[in-house]
């Protein structure tokens, strides 16, 4: 046999078993996939659940707000570069808030990602910070999670307020009526600057959001 | 089970070849994700899970891997074991998912797995493979845990915050009292770096004392020592 040969004879071997354990792992993995999808998903949608119940109390409605949504494409107005999505809550049939995916394209450490409850009453129900990179134990208090001050997260501060006085959507330092964390401004400013947007897009176009049919896109 | 080769993995995988102290594999993981106790714990557990899976694995099968592919084939199994992990923790601590992120599938990148599984699992049998995961994995949750808490407790003044991801409803403890300022340096990533390094420090100076001690001992004649001098 020439070393040629057997060369070719090993590299055909090495790759034969590297093919075997390729397809053996593949198998166990998708095997995986398959048994833990279904509790992935319901995850997934609790998780999503949680967020929503922070921003509207979940005795306020009776239908499934993740269910009867519409999405939305690019919207300036939200921040929302890619679209996003809008659930409706409903008390027996009856409008009783939208729930917005919004943006602020500028916090301190880039887009701060919110969920804005906005009630029928054309009021603020409930704001959440669900994605941000903000200087932790500096900017991050604009998320309640990490908002030290638990009792009365800064948060907070936008439950229940309306159109109007619409410019009270504002930092105290800006002319508003919001506090902040001195020495870390921009975060509470952006997310202040996000909400009142998305706020005003919300009541502005409030008939239609509520009356298109569940799951088409606007 | 030879009683001194067990008691060797176990001594090395928890301080004489310590993964995060002495053999300063995996240093990724270790330094961002360790700003709060219950994150660290989290992915140590993740890791020492993957470790033990992965140097079983290799144990097992090692008469099946040819050794010129040995390295492809390992990151394969390793790979194949982080997802295993990933789906597991998605679909059952989604809350300690979300926090980790990108952090578990990384755990594949993570040398120390690796280094293992070659210069251990590789060559030794299953059971000592097995041993030597858990040894080297809990040395890492050590250091992993301890880095975590000092960084915690000096940068926000809180332990077990995020306690609520694995148990509902239980409340972080607050230290200094909620107008603790906090100390950002501790939590950003520079404060990784100061603790590790104290904590190598630490290790150093008791594994320095000891070897003094050693020496000592071995220098000075038994009539020394026994105080008749």
């Amino acid at each position: 046999m020439s070393a040629e040969h057997t060369a070719t004879a090993t590299s055909l071997r090495s790759a034969g078993v590297m093919l075997a354990f390729a397809v053996v792992f593949t198998l166990a993995m998708a095997a995986t996939y398959r048994f833990a999808l279904p509790d992935i998903e319901a995850a997934r949608e609790a998780a999503k659940m949680k967020l929503v119940d922070a921003v509207l109390p979940p005795g306020r409605y009776d239908n499934r707000p993740l269910d009867d949504s519409v999405t939305i494409g690019a919207t300036p107005e939200l921040g929302l570069r890619d679209g996003g999505r809008i659930y409706r809550a409903r008390r027996a049939g009856e409008d009783v808030a939208l729930i917005v995916e919004a943006a602020a394209p500028d916090g301190y450490g880039g887009r701060i990602e919110l969920l804005v409850a906005v009630g029928e009453d054309g009021r603020i129900a409930g704001v959440r910070v669900t994605g941000h990179s903000e200087t932790p134990g500096l900017g991050d208090y604009v998320d309640p999670r990490k908002d030290r001050n638990k009792k009365a997260p800064w948060i907070d501060q936008f439950r229940g307020r309306g159109p109007e006085r619409a410019g009270d959507l504002k930092l105290k330092k800006d002319g508003g009526e919001f506090d902040y964390h001195v020495g870390a401004t921009i975060s509470a400013r952006a997310v202040t600057g996000a909400v009142a947007r998305a706020l005003a897009w919300t009541r502005a176009h409030a008939s239609e959001l509520y009356s298109a049919p569940a799951g088409s896109r606007l | 089970m030879d009683k001194q080769i067990t008691r060797e993995i176990v001594v090395n995988g928890l301080w004489k070849q310590n993964p995060g102290l002495v053999q300063l594999l995996g240093l990724c993981p270790i330094l961002a994700i360790s700003t709060n106790l219950i994150n660290a714990v989290s992915l140590a557990l993740a890791t020492i899970l993957v470790m033990i899976l992965a140097n079983l694995g290799v144990a097992v099968l090692r008469n099946f891997i040819p050794y010129e592919v040995r390295i492809p084939v390992f990151i394969l199994i390793i790979a194949s074991l982080v997802t295993v992990v990933d789906l597991a923790f998605n679909a059952w601590l989604h809350g300690l998912y979300l926090v980790l992120g990108i952090f578990i599938p990384l755990i594949v990148t993570n040398c120390i797995v690796l280094a293992r599984v070659e210069a251990f699992a590789a060559k030794n049998d299953v059971v000592h493979s097995t041993l030597d995961g858990l040894a080297q994995g809990t040395g890492l949750l050590a250091v992993l845990a301890v880095l975590g808490a000092m960084r915690e407790i000096i940068g926000s003044g809180t332990l077990f915050s995020g306690i609520d991801l694995l148990i509902d409803g239980a409340r972080p403890l607050s230290l200094f009292g909620d107008d603790y300022p906090g100390f950002l340096l501790a939590i950003l990533p520079p404060g990784a770096f100061f603790a590790l390094g104290l904590l190598i420090a630490l290790r150093n100076w008791i594994e320095g004392r000891a070897a003094a001690r050693r020496h000592r001992q071995a220098a000075l004649p038994p009539a020394v020592e026994a105080g008749t001098a």
